[in-house]
């Protein structure tokens, strides 16, 4: 019975990969449809990247996804540290109210995030956008960050005070330094979490900025070109890099 | 002639309405060794961090070199800490972490250079300024942490416990070193531990501490030879009691019996008077065994004996049903000294080797009755 395992194990990853290989591979697939094999070539990348409308909103959400992972990181990093250091009345309350917008359904956020943007008078484009992207962001990077903080010995900073730090060096020279493995990772989440959400951009986006996810959700609804083939191999390839990259950052900081 | 380098006067600590440092005052000599000895909840180490500044005093003062530092932060008193768990900044290398204060200083980059590598050859680790902390054994990160708190030439020296995540043999070692560096470098220590035989082996001076408060302040001879109260007699060495009452008090003399012994014994410095209840100390190495037929003494038998290598230490039944433990050196003459258990003999000890404590009205327990107490609390 030893090939049982193997087997089985065969086939869960089977199952996790022929769809991405059938995505590659017909990437490059001449034919117009994606039934049958035209031969090789790379004429869906290149109507791809003729496509203005695509490029634009490629550009669109990479920016959006910086900007949004930046600002929730900066944010998130200083909630950590203040959740972290300082005792509080209903510092358990907010703890708690982190993993409710983190576990409470997206649609919900959705919904009242618009619901706030038309109240507030606010125009539907980059600037709603960011702040929804922001909001749910938020969390993951502040739970990252606080996990790292928890394992943080609280004896360096009082180290580096003894040695004539101030407040501000130490936190500069020593306490993000520490961290910095966490407020990467925490960067990396909220980046990605930017980069594919389809469900509360769908609600507060306008006509001025459209992103990625949306521009390939609605291409989809008149029927599959194999140019979003294409696209998403590329977006594969650069998740790919990201990961790379976010590994070699961890084992760099281990060393 | 001494001078005085730190002096603390008044000072209390709570926390949570917890009492941890009660009212006290000390003053350290510029230059010397001394140790906070005690056991954990103590007040040692929170004494400590009040003079690193950490922790603020509820009331009283600290004064180093007359100036009054009280409410001065951490990071501008001229004094370091060597931590617990050293504290190494484990982003930085071995050099980065040692030239840290000095770059906090503002020093010029060519003097940092020489002055981390004098600190580092002072604690033997010039090879590996390289490395980061978490590529070193724990006696070399110890060493690290040494380094960087020395190489501020700071006025004195506070170590929290610093061996007390080292086996016993880098101990003893590091002990050795410690109290080298101190010498060469004349820097005060003020030492931190739980561990009596360290602090007996490595102090000028020690501060027996129980409850916040000083049981005792002497040099270790004193603390060891002439204990203040029962918790100091039984927290430093061991100590076997034997109860005694006084039955005459003469000019110099007092006479006690001891399990019936008559014994004429030198007048205690506290007050006694006739039929007074008194502890007659005894440390296990002061004991003498006796054969069994001796006239002198008081019958008991062996219950149990350890081989220790250098000593043959022997717990000893007596009638009375206490037991007390002796420490005896091989004779050379007898290669074959050795009890059996259940032998009897009779144990004496040579007028002039106990110490005299009074009875006092909350004697701390022994150790056997506060695991038992324990027990029945949970």
């Amino acid at each position: 019975m030893r090939w049982l395992p193997r087997t089985y194990l065969a086939l869960v990853y089977l199952l996790l990969y022929v769809p991405i290989i059938v995505l590659v591979v017909f990437s490059f697939n001449d034919s117009r449809t994606g039934y049958s094999w035209g031969g090789l070539s790379l004429r869906w990348y290149e109507s791809l990247f003729n496509n203005h409308a695509m490029v634009q909103a490629m550009w669109n959400s990479l920016w959006l996804a910086l900007t949004a992972a930046t600002v929730s990181t900066l944010i998130g990093a200083l909630t950590a540290l203040a959740l972290h250091r300082y005792r509080f009345r209903g510092k358990k309350v907010l703890n708690g109210m982190l993993f409710v917008v983190m576990m409470s359904p997206e649609i919900v956020l959705a919904i009242s995030l618009l619901g706030l943007f038309l109240l507030l008078g606010l125009k539907l484009g980059y600037v709603s956008l960011l702040l929804a992207h922001v909001t749910f962001c938020l969390p993951f990077v502040v739970i990252t960050v606080m996990a790292r903080l928890a394992g943080f010995d609280e004896r360096l900073p009082e180290a580096a005070r003894d040695l004539g730090a101030s407040d501000f060096t130490m936190t500069r020279t020593v306490l993000i330094p520490v961290i910095m493995p966490a407020l990467m990772a925490g960067w990396m989440l909220g980046f990605t979490l930017s980069m594919d959400d389809v469900v509360v951009s769908t609600f507060v986006s306008g006509p001025s900025y459209e992103i990625l996810p949306l521009r390939i959700y609605s291409m989809v609804r008149v029927g599959l070109k194999p140019e979003v083939n294409a696209l998403g191999t590329l977006l594969l390839v650069f998740s790919l890099v990201m990961l790379m990259f976010s590994h070699w950052i961890l084992s760099r900081s281990k060393q | 002639m001494t001078k005085t380098l730190l002096s603390l006067s008044g000072i209390s600590k709570q926390f949570d309405g917890k009492t941890v440092v009660d009212e006290l005052s000390l003053t350290i000599d510029d230059g010397e060794f001394i140790t906070l000895l005690g056991p954990s909840g103590c007040g040692k180490t929170t004494l400590l961090r009040m003079m690193a500044g950490f922790e603020l005093p509820d009331q009283g003062t600290v004064t180093l070199s007359g100036v009054d530092i009280t409410q001065t932060p951490p990071e501008e008193r001229p004094l370091n800490t060597v931590f617990q768990n050293y504290a190494l900044f484990p982003h930085m290398s071995v050099f980065d972490n040692v030239a840290y204060g000095l770059k906090m200083e503002k020093r010029p980059k060519a003097e940092i250079r020489e002055r981390v590598e004098e600190a580092l050859a002072m604690v033997q680790l010039e090879d590996f300024s390289r490395r980061k902390p978490h590529q070193l054994s724990g006696g070399q990160q110890q060493r690290v942490a040494i380094a960087r708190a020395v190489v501020k030439r700071p006025k004195m020296l506070l170590l929290d416990e610093p061996l007390s995540a080292l086996d016993y043999k880098l101990r003893r070692t590091m002990q050795v070193e410690l109290k080298r560096l101190q010498r060469e470098l004349g820097i005060t220590f003020v030492f931190v531990t739980h561990d009596q035989e360290e602090a007996l082996s490595m102090s000028d001076r020690i501060v027996v501490l129980k409850d916040g408060l000083i049981q005792q302040l002497g040099t270790p001879r004193e603390v060891y030879e002439r204990p203040a109260n029962v918790f100091t007699a039984r927290f430093v060495g061991q100590t076997n009691f034997f109860p005694g009452r006084v039955t005459g008090i003469e000019d110099k003399r007092i006479s006690v019996d001891v399990f019936g012994l008559n014994r004429v014994l030198g007048k205690p410095s506290f007050r006694v008077t006739t039929n007074q209840p008194l502890h007659v100390l005894l440390r296990p190495e002061d004991l003498r065994v006796l054969a069994p037929d001796d006239t002198e003494g008081v019958a008991g038998k062996i219950v149990e004996r350890n081989y220790k290598g250098s000593t043959l230490d022997s717990v000893i039944e007596l009638e009375d049903g206490s037991q007390v433990m002796a420490s005896e050196f091989f004779d050379e003459d007898d290669p074959a000294f050795d009890y059996s258990i259940g032998e009897p003999v009779r144990v004496s000890w040579v007028d002039g080797w106990e110490w005299l404590l009074a009875e006092e009205s909350d004697e701390p327990l022994t150790d056997e009755e506060e695991l038992a107490a324990d027990d029945a609390e949970h």
